[in-house]
């Protein structure tokens, strides 16, 4: 294992369709670090990040993560290192309890039942949701939903952990707390977001894609600042970033 | 909001009920199950024209609201609404069946109102009693009692899944058809194309969603096989439940316990 | 046309309960062969989406009243009739326990006859034939609106023989099919209307999930000849068990004679003969009654009036005592439940 290296080498994605989602993508992303994937809608972000858990699989190209390749006899042990957290929560809580929905995995991986209450209920409580154990996902608000379905992920102790839009329908408060929670994290991070202040906070690189191409690959503050590349990708400067209206000086 | 929509409101409220606590809730729900089957099974044994030695048996649907803390209006506003079926397929035997019975002074009463009454007995026990089992279990212990009951799994599954995404997804029919509606501007009647519209569209995304739950499902090791926790044990109080159950239900079938007790009294007026 | 609890013998509820779960365990042992794991989470929304379809409502033209998916026929030509099959139980199952439609000893009756004669009779022997191999949309109007009139009338006949058979409403059996006929062939017009719409919108839209799921369903051979054992063995059993509900119109108490033997018939002659004393001793009610009340208690020296006991207590006395002896035996339910509940509240 070569410390959980994600390396895409010029992927190519068409959908069945004949649409091209991904035209050549290739990057490297070192163990430990967070990485914010920025880009308009339908710019393919969310077509690569199905590509980190095999659910697709590259029409040319190559991925490989931990020196794995991602092909179809090898998904196990992708899945093994990679934990998806998926837009909608409701998506993934597809179990009939909180308890049962974080315990999923943990079953699926053999996890003896004299284990696993120890395992579910320690995964709950990182993402501070041990009270709701008991409840049906259905029942959650948003912010408890996202908190569950990252606790589910988080059972399975994975290394890399891939987010699609996690701050989408969070309230100021449970947007905060997520980034509290995350920032505690030595995980290896992939975020797909358009909450660029959210990136800017949390991870210290980013990639823009553009019409399926990486168009650009660097620090986040840097990247950011490039008002040019944003504006030719849909972005806009994060307000953490922008002049003060008033005074015209830094916020 | 239709009926339907009443309906899910109501599978949410008996969820919020099941999730209360009591002796009866922490009781593992095979003996519920087991113990509410034995009832029905009794309840409708009985012949057409049975009503008085029907009585004792609310006595179990009793028991299950009053120790299970459950709101008892509810659970009779529940029956009332969905009773009609019972009376319009009963309300036909006073009709047709006119032999007379048995006389109340000068009131002929006939095997058709005594049927009848006795249908609307059985409808009130038997689905109080379901009613009743279900508030103080909830679906998921359910099922689960039934899986451990020997019920195969890719149904017990099938009906995890289906109570898990009824709200999801009537959610979105709701927010569809209130979307048609806001458009339409005049109270428009539904007409067949756009309802075929509407469905399927929802159809398509139901289908959509089945496949990110799939993805969803895969990359925590989904291996076609959907591993269920058991939380409950059986234990010396579901025996006794169930047991004592049994007893009750037996003597209510085989002795009339009602009608010993109104000759007792019917013999002491006099 | 949900069957209700309240309408149906043990006999016949335990019947159907006993076809009905063979046919589920039946269908979950096929699609456990079948090994397509993305069906799970499928089968598991499109039952959500039967119930959600069911929320939305169309104006039927010209009368005023609305129609809606009803499902299984949509589900069968989706899934296949196994899939299907499960879906409709579930659908059917959850109906049953929380929306109190139809009960849970009908909930056998419901299944077979909203799920089984639409899944594994006019599906594969109406729709697939019809059908063939392409996939046009004229034929597909024409096998949908069949096959969903077909299944449907066939249910509605289920509902009628399982009611009748059961021998509780008093409606007789050629006047009950009547009713149902017609009332179905309506309804049975609208499902299939439906069903095709909805089809075609999904062949337009995306077609291959469509033909996906027509070359997933098995040879037609295999479903055909499964369908027509299991109607040819459930009509059968429930034949045979009709006959014997009606010979024995309480079969319980049947098989307790039959088993326990005679000393449980002499001990109930002699409750019969004691309360029959008790009424001699009470009476206040016009004489009328207490003749016909005696025969009851008399079950060994008059065989044949003794059957006719076997029925219910005919007589004015047992029915008055009844009346009062059930409200307090009400009254007395009514107080354990209230001292429970103070009990409970106070814990």
């Amino acid at each position: 294992m070569s410390h959980h290296i994600v390396e895409a080498d010029k992927i190519h994605y068409s959908y069945p369709d004949g649409t091209a989602a991904l035209a050549g993508v290739s990057f490297r992303i070192p163990h430990g670090e967070s990485v914010a994937l920025v880009g308009e809608n339908g710019a393919g972000k969310s077509t690569l990040l199905q590509h980190f858990t095999g659910c697709l699989l590259p029409s040319s190209g190559s991925l490989s993560i931990g020196g794995v390749s991602v092909e179809k006899q090898n998904l196990p042990a992708v899945r093994r290192a990679v934990g998806m957290v998926f837009q909608n929560p409701d998506d993934q809580l597809f179990m009939p309890t909180v308890f049962e929905d974080v315990a999923f995995g943990l079953l699926n991986l053999g996890v003896p039942e004299a284990e696993l209450g120890g395992k579910v209920m320690g995964a709950l409580e990182t993402v501070g949701a041990a009270q709701l154990k008991g409840r049906p996902p259905y029942r959650l608000s948003q912010g408890e939903k996202r908190a569950v379905s990252i606790a589910g992920v988080l059972a399975l102790s994975p290394d890399i952990l891939v987010m699609d839009e996690p701050t989408s329908n969070l309230d100021p408060l449970s947007r905060r707390r997520l980034i509290g929670l995350l920032k505690t994290f030595k995980h290896t991070r992939i975020i797909a977001t358009h909450d660029l202040d959210f990136a800017l906070e949390l991870c210290e690189r980013a990639l823009v894609i553009h019409k399926g191409l990486i168009t650009a690959d660097g620090p986040t503050r840097e990247i950011f600042g490039d008002e040019r590349l944003l504006k030719s990708s849909s972005l806009e400067k994060p307000s953490g970033m922008r002049k003060c209206p008033v005074c015209g000086g830094k916020q | 909001m239709n009926k339907l929509g009443k309906n899910l409101a109501d599978i949410g409220y008996m969820d919020t009920l099941a999730a209360g606590d009591s002796p009866l809730h922490r009781l593992d729900p095979r003996a519920k199950l087991l113990t509410t089957f034995l009832f029905i099974v009794s309840v409708v044994s009985f012949n057409k024209y049975e009503v008085s030695a029907l009585v004792p048996f609310c006595l179990y649907p009793v028991f299950l609201v009053a120790a299970g803390k459950l709101p008892a209006g509810y659970l009779v506003k529940k029956i009332l609404l969905v009773s009609p079926f019972a009376v319009l397929v009963g309300v036909f035997n006073p009709a047709l069946d006119r032999q007379i019975l048995f006389q109340l002074g000068p009131l002929g009463i006939s095997g058709g109102w005594v049927s009848f009454l006795s249908i609307l007995a059985r409808f009130a026990l038997t689905v109080s009693a379901a009613l009743a089992l279900l508030s103080i279990t909830g679906i998921n212990s359910v099922c689960e009692a039934l899986l451990r009951c020997g019920v195969p799994k890719p149904f017990v599954v099938q009906l995890l899944f289906l109570n898990r995404y009824i709200f999801a997804l009537t959610g979105e029919a709701e927010r569809m058809s209130r979307a048609r509606s806001l458009r339409t501007f005049r109270p428009a009647a539904v007409s067949f194309r756009v309802f075929i519209q509407l469905i399927g569209n929802l159809l398509l995304r139901t289908m959509d969603r089945a496949e990110r739950v799939y993805r969803a499902m895969l990359c925590r090791g989904f291996d076609g096989h959907i591993r269920v926790v058991r939380f409950s044990k059986i234990g010396r109080r579901e025996i006794a439940f169930t047991l004592g159950w049994s007893v009750f239900f037996s003597v209510f079938r085989f002795v009339n316990i009602p009608l010993m007790l109104g000759q007792a009294v019917t013999g002491l007026l006099k | 046309m949900h069957m209700a609890d309240a309408l149906i013998s043990p006999a016949v509820g335990g019947t159907m309960w006993v076809v009905s779960g063979g046919l589920i365990a039946y269908s979950a042992k096929k699609v456990r062969e079948e090994a397509d794991d993305r069906k799970i989470p499928l089968m598991g929304v499109l039952g959500a989406f039967i119930f959600a379809a069911q929320m939305i409502n169309f104006t039927i033209p010209a009368t005023g009243s609305s129609g809606h998916l009803g499902g299984g026929m949509i589900l069968a030509i989706l899934l296949g009739p196994y899939s299907a099959f499960l879906v409709m139980a579930s659908v059917l199952t959850v109906q049953a326990l929380f929306f109190a439609d139809g009960g849970l000893l009908a909930l056998g009756c419901n299944i077979f006859n909203l799920g089984f004669f639409t899944c594994f009779v006019a599906y594969p022997l109406i729709y697939k034939k019809i059908i063939g191999r392409g996939l046009d949309k004229k034929r597909l109007i024409i096998a949908a609106t069949i096959a969903g009139v077909i299944g449907l009338e066939l249910g509605a006949f289920g509902v009628a023989l399982e009611t009748v058979s059961s021998g509780i409403s008093e409606l007789p059996f050629k006047t009950f099919v009547l009713l149902m006929i017609p009332i179905h062939l309506a309804i049975g017009l609208v499902e299939g209307l439906v069903t095709s719409g909805v089809v075609s919108f999904v062949i337009t839209a995306r077609p291959e999930i469509v033909t996906a799921a027509g070359e997933k369903t098995p040879p037609g051979v295999g479903v055909k000849k499964t369908a027509l054992g299991i109607a040819a063995a459930a009509v059968l059993a429930g034949a045979a068990l009709s006959w014997f509900a009606s010979a024995h119109p309480d079969g319980l108490e049947w098989a307790m004679l039959k088993t326990s033997g005679r000393e449980e018939l002499e001990s109930s002659g002699r409750l019969h003969g004691l309360l029959a004393s008790l009424q001699e001793k009470t009476a206040f009610l016009p004489d009328y009654g207490f003749r016909k009340a005696a025969p009851a208690g008399e079950v060994k020296s008059e065989p044949a009036a003794g059957e006719k006991a076997a029925w219910p207590a005919i007589d004015a006395g047992a029915s008055v005592s009844g009346l009062v002896g059930g409200l307090l035996t009400l009254l007395l339910a009514a107080l354990i439940g209230l001292g429970l509940k103070r009990r409970q509240t106070a814990a």
